[in-house]
């Protein structure tokens, strides 16, 4: 539904200026790799930029993309990769370059010196790539390290990668579990829903905690951070607290490491919910650390049998001491999901994503025409991992923490506590106040006539009656009472009336006919216009 | 009449008015109250007529008959977007009859009154004309500032609390004066009073911005309730006490409600001079984000798959007078099956439950019309808010951000809901001249330009719809 503002795209295809970079999206070569850089409906896109798109054929293959479809987007289908590779100055990729088995060479070696790479890179893990990218002029920017700011969300293509994954580790999960995962009552009997724990609720397993949800599970999920319950909550699962105040919350979205008493007192959580939930799906990841061991042997086989546990970190050492890395296979009567291509798993829907953040990168560093690396754009500075022979990787600044949104709720509260105090003198003031009304009242006692008294009962009563009956008026009426009181407060006409049988013509007379006058109108008006009023409301 | 036979008719009238507030209780006894309030007045009235005090006839109808006519044309003739104005200038006329009451009575001495009787008189006389005369001036201004005759920016004076204690101080030393002179001597210091109090009723009202009307315009209520009954102190007449006694607490309790909605002291409101950025450690953060926007397709895409819609109006709706237009969009998704009802915050509008009555006046019926309090715990629930000429009271950093202006202040938490959009003639900040993180999260979406254009857009596309999805309807 988003309308992106196309920064000036139509013009840009309409003056055709010099020669339109040509953007370049190979066929994946790591083995069971699915997805593509580039959906037909994403090379639009980039063609909107002023790109060229030129494809590999059988690029989107596995992802349910035939050529001809990239064809009538207005892509060149280009059959031998080398020739693609040397043709193009932007090649967009899913998987970090490997070893391309087909032409026995390893695509960084295929890249040319000025061409720019875009793709999942993890610098920190494949430091020598970069290091060889950098030598060969390679302008290269990893995806992976966009920097979780908002801005950036719309490339943030880890998040709806992980979106996905999260997603499929549920289907992963439905199909290796026996039973429905929403309860039903049937004529043969009652069935009853499936429980699920999510451990982490980051986007994946916000994602997860959804899909569960909507199959009609019973979800719970559990994080180190507490600033997620809301996130938690408003998907309709319930969040699992510990009685322990530690604030897990890291940067960029992540969790930290947490004390060794936290973990003990999580995983004997997770022990407890074991017993009694039919799938755990684990999504615990630390930046640049091996992903936290969550769920232990003796917590798997705590489980029922017929259990689903998806460790959707297998990749990263896994939560699940017993998670096999892209394997599915059953221990102690439970099935241990420890796929890594969860998110290739669904190709097509995650190479359109992809492909969106990739557009959204492209358009960030000026389409076609205005092409650049601008080292002050943060979103480009963060993902730039080499650039004119040099590694450029990490970026300077790292990202401070996403601010902890919890904290910032209880200052709110607080400075509101302190804005109600702001007339600082609010205190002492009250105790003036009542020593002034203290002293009045006992002026007036002391000093005013008896008829001034009965006068001053009268009009102190009234203010009470008038306070205990003005807090019950609803306040959809408080336009109505405001014309109300006007019409009332019209009684003051009195005045005018008793004043105005005097001597004629005298000072007195004229202006209490005025008054008359002038307080007629009022209730006239007043009372009229709060008919009118009254009668609009209606249910 | 005797004077005990006008007593009693005076305590029905009392207990009329009573009932007639309370009535406001609920929209089905407000009716009856109201009528409650005209039976009582007339009591209040005639009783008056036939008091032994009054002779006088022919001057009343010539005073009266005219007044009726008048107040009933206006009346009848007002645009309920209008109300605000015609309420400051009722008030202004209570103030007005306040001043004239106090002058009158003061020309017109009872020689009865002797020794602290004569002075306690003398006294009431001067803070109801001083009071009469405040209200007078300021509910002028009000009037002048929501016709849009005067700039509704604060007026902002170099030494302007200096001058308003240098007027209340000019007014205490005349006060001074003037009760030592005797007779109808101090007729002087009297009218040099009420220049002083006609300019600190200008000067605090110019102060005062645009959104803070509410405030005022309460304030000014209850002023003008106060001013009733201090003719009721120097006449000696207890149904002026009690009734000015009721609708000064009217309008303090207003003021409050008011202040409150704004999280802002009753002082900090009246001294004015609020969203000029001045102190308060600048206006904030800067908010970073990008803007998404939408059209008029959008919003009605959103709307189709919508189960729950909540609209908030602000000031900006009654401004482009789209709230027919609003209405019918109610009642055509609430037909197809969707669950509308409108969030409004106590201080959306320039009056207080301003918004209520335009709603009212387009047919909105008043059991989908909820209060903010109401209202709030069901934005996460909710699939599309409208957000329609709001700002400040939908704004986000009221909560999340400590350094606000307005931290603190209770807002409508649209923001929670899935899908949020925004309809606003621009990115401008609201009054409160803070920055609007609302514009910036993932899920609010803007719909740029006239309220009343769009509003209507939405409400062709979706009469459209409906025209043809009659036919399928028919077949299935």
């Amino acid at each position: 539904m988003t309308i992106a503002l196309d920064h000036g795209a139509v013009d840009q295809q309409a003056s055709q200026p010099e020669r339109s970079k040509r953007i370049g999206i190979p066929k994946e070569v790591t083995s069971g790799e699915c997805r593509v850089a580039a959906t037909p409906k994403t090379a639009k896109k980039l063609q909107s930029l002023g790109f060229d798109v030129l494809i590999e054929t059988g690029a989107g293959e596995q992802a349910e993309f035939s050529d001809q479809a990239y064809r009538d987007a207005g892509c060149q289908v280009i059959a031998n990769a080398v020739e693609l590779w040397e043709q193009t100055d932007i090649i967009l990729k899913v998987e970090p370059p490997a070893h391309h088995p087909e032409l026995n060479c390893d695509e960084a070696e295929l890249v040319h010196s000025g061409q720019t790479l875009i793709s999942f890179l993890w610098p920190a893990q494949n430091t020598d790539l970069v290091k060889q990218l950098a030598a060969k002029q390679v302008t290269a920017l990893a995806i992976d390290s966009v920097p979780r700011i908002s801005r950036a969300q719309k490339m943030d293509a880890l998040s709806s990668m992980a979106n996905v994954a999260g997603y499929r580790a549920v289907i992963e999960a439905a199909n290796n579990f026996g039973r429905f995962f929403t309860g039903q009552i049937t004529a043969a009997g009652k069935v009853p829903p499936a429980k699920v724990l999510v451990i982490g609720a980051g986007v994946a397993g916000l994602a997860a905690v959804g899909a569960a949800k909507s199959l009609g599970a019973i979800v719970r999920a559990f994080d180190t951070r507490p600033v997620v319950k809301e996130q938690v909550e408003s998907m309709g699962a319930q969040f699992l607290e510990l009685e322990f105040a530690e604030d897990g919350t890291g940067s960029g979205g992540y969790a930290k490491v947490m004390s060794k008493e936290f973990i003990e007192a999580e995983m004997a959580l997770f022990a407890e919910q074991a017993k009694e939930v039919d799938i755990i799906i684990t999504t615990a990841l630390i930046p640049g650390k091996k992903a936290p061991l969550l769920v232990t042997k003796d917590t798997v086989e705590l489980m029922k049998p017929g259990s689903v546990v998806v460790d959707m970190a297998a990749a990263q050492g896994g939560n699940c001491e017993v998670s096999r890395a892209g394997e599915v296979y059953r221990h102690h009567g439970v099935t241990i999901v420890g796929l890594t291509d969860l998110a290739s798993r669904m190709a097509g829907q995650s190479s359109q994503l992809y492909g969106m953040n990739l557009y959204h990168l492209l358009n960030d560093m000026g389409g076609s025409e205005g092409y650049t690396v601008d080292f002050d754009d943060e979103v480009v500075r963060g993902a730039l991992v080499s650039h004119e022979g040099q590694v450029t990787w990490p970026a300077p600044n790292p990202e401070k923490p996403a601010p902890p949104k919890a904290e910032k709720i209880t200052e709110a509260t607080d400075t509101a506590d302190a804005a109600v105090d702001t007339p600082k003198l609010s205190l002492p003031w009250k105790w003036i106040g009542v020593a002034f009304a203290a002293m009045g009242l006992i002026g007036i006692g002391v000093g005013a006539p008896p008829s001034f008294l009965s006068h001053f009962t009268v009009f102190i009563l009234a203010c009470f009656v008038g306070w205990q009956v003005i807090w019950n008026v609803s306040p959809s009426l408080h336009t109505p009472l405001m014309s109300v009181t006007n019409a009332i407060s019209g009684i003051i006409i009195i005045g005018g009336m008793l004043q105005i049988s005097g001597q004629a013509m005298s000072p007195t007379v004229i202006l209490g006919a005025i008054a008359i006058f002038i307080g007629t109108i009022n209730i006239a008006g007043g009372f009229l216009v709060t008919q009118r009023m009254l009668k609009m409301f209606r249910k | 009449m005797s004077n005990n036979l006008v007593a009693v008719a005076y305590l029905v009238a009392i207990v009329l008015f009573i009932l007639s507030l309370g009535g406001l209780s609920n929209q089905e006894s407000a009716k009856r109250g109201n009528v409650y309030g005209i039976i009582g007045m007339i009591i209040a009235l005639v009783a008056t007529a036939l008091s032994s005090q009054l002779t006088a006839y022919g001057l009343l109808v010539v005073a009266i008959v005219p007044a009726v006519a008048i107040g009933g044309l206006v009346a009848s003739r007002v645009e309920m977007t209008e109300m605000p104005e015609l309420v400051a200038i009722l008030h202004s006329f209570v103030g007005l009859a306040a001043v004239l009451v106090g002058l009158a009575s003061y020309l017109g001495p009872d020689p009865t009154l002797v020794g602290a009787e004569e002075t306690i008189h003398k006294l009431e006389i001067y803070i109801g004309i001083f009071i009469g005369a405040l209200t007078f001036t300021g509910s002028v201004v009000a009037f002048g500032k929501l016709r849009a005759l005067i700039s509704s920016k604060p007026l902002m004076l170099p030494a302007r609390h200096l001058l308003n204690i240098g007027l209340l101080v000019g007014t205490v030393i005349l006060g001074v004066a003037f009760m030592g002179a005797e007779g109808t001597e101090g007729f002087n210091y009297v009218l040099g009073m009420v220049a002083l109090s006609s300019v600190l009723g200008i000067h605090l009202v110019a102060a005062i911005g645009g959104a803070d009307m509410p405030v005022v315009i309460s304030m000014l209520n209850s002023y003008s309730g106060w001013a009733a009954a201090a003719a009721g102190f120097m006449l000696s007449n207890d149904l002026l006490i009690v009734t000015g006694a009721l609708v000064g607490s009217s309008g303090a309790i207003l003021s409050f409600i008011m202040c409150k909605a704004m999280n802002r002291s009753f002082f900090s409101v009246i001294l004015g001079g609020f969203g000029q950025g001045s102190g308060k450690g600048g206006s904030s953060k800067s908010v970073e984000g990008t803007v998404s926007e939408l059209d008029v397709n959008g919003t009605i895409e959103l709307l189709a798959d919508a189960q729950s819609v909540i609209i908030t109006p602000g000031y900006g709706m009654a401004v482009a007078q789209a709230q027919h237009a609003v209405s019918e969009i109610t009642q055509l998704l609430t037909k197809r099956g969707v669950n509308v009802r409108f969030g409004i915050h106590p201080v959306a509008g320039r009056l207080p439950g301003h918004m209520n009555v335009l709603l009212a006046e387009a047919n909105v019926p008043y059991d989908i019309v909820l209060e903010m309090d109401e209202i709030n715990d069901d934005f996460p629930e909710t699939d599309v808010v409208l957000v329609i000429g709001a700002n400040d009271t939908v704004n986000p950093s009221a909560m999340e951000d400590p350094e606000s202006p307005i931290a603190g202040m209770p807002v409508l938490e649209v923001w929670k809901a899935r899908n949020v959009v925004v309809m606003k003639r621009g990115m401008s900040a609201g009054y409160a001249g803070v920055a609007n993180p609302l514009f910036f999260k993932d899920n609010t979406q803007m719909l740029f330009g006239d309220a009343k254009a769009n509003t209507n857009a939405i409400l062709g596309r979706l009469q459209e719809s409906e025209t043809s999805a009659q036919p399928k309807l028919a077949t299935a």
